[in-house]
């Protein structure tokens, strides 16, 4: 469904991402780890359009999509949640879901009310359904975040570090609601420091480092993968 | 006594409701595209001439002048916005206070070169005459309580466009963040474009009330400005009601300083708007 190929990104003199292939087949959840700045950010804006790569390609469902733009890459079904949320802080829960209903899941106001209001039940936010999203604590945000994205029924749905900083329970809510996303046919790309949550959930791993990918296939395969060890489980 | 200052407070009020009229357009750059057009006051002057070349030179009725000129600033505010405009927002403030200064010299140079220095007016008929007397010697004039009443529509439409239309929901959620909007699949650029366009309209119709009303030439365009933002910034960011009072405390000012010394008028409403904003910079109602 999804497939990078040969990608590279550079910032000046600074290269992030190098020669870079990856490939995530339709109804798969792949998990992405990796050091901090290991380009994992830079890799979900390459594929949710927010950044061009410097070479290489972009394909989704066979079309080459390297040069989309963002708000077209959501019309065609991708589907993102940011590290650092970012809401329309001073727009109510409800209507911060309801724009991405309409717009990203291009769906009719009656059909759009529907989902946001589904997605918000499912998220946990009903309780905070008029509240602005400027007054939200930081997992509510995350919350939303995730709401935002479900909410236009993502074919691939981005996820970057949703689970950090919540409780067991909570992180076992937020795994329920992966995987409900992933029943609905949604392929799955998660950027996630937390590995047991990942190991849950995903089909296969890929371990990031200095731009290029140095360790990928099943997730316990990965993580008994001796670089894997060295560079990110530092053991 | 009590009778002339009654007098003196509610022409102030109405001649807020032209002050609030000038603001709005501005009101809506700064408060939902967070900008300030330098170019506001200009471009109100420019659609003024443009209403004078209309009635004076092709002989339409000014209602009709108005009425082509309408859906012209529109559309001109959507191509100011898409050709110009969007190309430095986002950037850094100076840019976008840079070309917007630079398109106010221009308007102004070009106006000079085509219409001359002089000072006009545009002709509104017997409206402009017209009185309502209310008791004793206190009469409202037909025309600032039109214009004020046109003001208070217009900011009711703008307020039920932005915040019960899908449009409005749009604008809003652009000047939120445009990040988060182009992820879920709104052109930023295109939005603004139509909030522009719908400023560019606001415009049409205060250039309309301004120049039945008052003089204008091509150099007005700056005073103009001022007073709107003042009326901006005393109601506070994003608040078109709050630009409403805004403009109505710099025309009762106005007013009332002109009723101890007609020089005391202008200075009047800088003083008082320099006073609010000393003890709330961030405007009476701020919405952001």
């Amino acid at each position: 469904m999804l497939k990078l190929v040969d990608v590279s990104k550079r910032f000046g003199a600074l290269s992030v991402l190098q020669n870079l292939d990856l490939t995530v087949a339709a109804g798969n959840v792949l998990g992405v780890i990796g050091p901090n700045g290991a380009g994992k950010t830079t890799l979900f804006n390459i594929i949710a359009g927010a950044q061009v790569p410097s070479a290489g390609q972009v394909h989704l469902d066979d079309r080459d999509i390297t040069h989309v733009k963002v708000w077209d890459r959501c019309r065609l079904g991708i589907g993102r949640t940011y590290q650092v949320p970012k809401p329309f802080t001073h727009m109510s829960v409800f209507e911060n879901v309801m724009v991405a209903a309409v717009h990203g899941g291009r769906m009719g106001i009656r059909a759009a009310k529907e989902q946001a209001q589904h997605v918000i039940e499912l998220t946990g936010l009903i309780h905070r359904l008029r509240t602005p999203a400027g007054h939200l604590s930081l997992l509510d945000l995350k919350r939303l975040e995730l709401a935002k994205a479900l909410a236009q029924k993502p074919r691939l749905l981005l996820l970057d570090e949703i689970a950090g900083g919540l409780t067991e329970s909570e992180c076992d809510t937020l795994l329920e609601i992966v995987k409900t996303a992933r029943d609905q046919g949604a392929t799955i790309v998660w950027i996630e420091h937390v590995l047991h949550a990942l190991r849950r959930i995903a089909t296969r791993l890929a371990v990031l480092h200095g731009g290029t990918i140095i360790s990928s296939g099943a997730p316990d395969e990965v993580l008994a993968d001796s670089r894997v060890k060295e560079v990110y489980l530092g053991v | 006594m009590v009778e002339i200052w009654t007098n003196q407070i509610l022409q102030g009020v109405l001649l807020g409701g032209l002050y609030a009229l000038f603001a709005i357009g501005l009101s809506l750059s700064v408060g939902v595209m967070r900008f300030v057009n330098i170019a506001h006051g200009d471009l109100i002057v420019m659609i003024s001439f443009v209403l004078l070349s209309l009635t004076g030179g092709l002989g339409l009725p000014t209602l009709a002048a108005v009425a082509i000129v309408i859906p012209i600033s529109f559309v001109g505010g959507y191509l100011l916005q898409r050709l110009l405009l969007q190309r430095v927002l986002g950037k850094d403030v100076l840019s976008i206070i840079l070309v917007t200064f630079g398109l106010s010299i221009v308007i102004q140079n070009a106006l000079q070169g085509v219409y001359g220095a002089d000072i006009r007016k545009v002709g509104g008929g017997a409206i402009e005459t017209a009185t309502i007397p209310l008791s004793g010697n206190i009469n409202v004039g037909v025309l600032p309580l039109v214009i004020f009443i046109s003001a208070t529509l217009l900011i009711w439409l703008l307020d039920l466009l932005l915040y019960r239309s899908r449009i409005g929901a749009r604008i809003r959620a652009v000047s939120d963040s445009v990040a988060t909007a182009d992820l879920v699949g709104l052109r930023s650029a295109r939005i603004y474009a139509i909030a522009m366009a719908i400023v560019g309209a606001t415009m049409a119709i205060s250039a309309g009330f301004m120049a039945i009303w008052t003089n204008f030439d091509p150099t007005s365009g700056p005073s103009r400005l001022l007073i709107a933002f003042e009326a901006v910034v005393l109601g506070g960011l994003g608040n078109l009601w709050g630009t409403l009072i805004g403009g109505i405390i710099i025309g009762v000012a106005q007013a009332v300083g002109a009723q101890f010394d007609a020089a005391w008028q202008v200075l009047a409403g800088h003083i008082v708007f320099l006073a609010i904003f000393l003890t709330r910079p961030q405007g009476l109602f701020p919405k952001y």
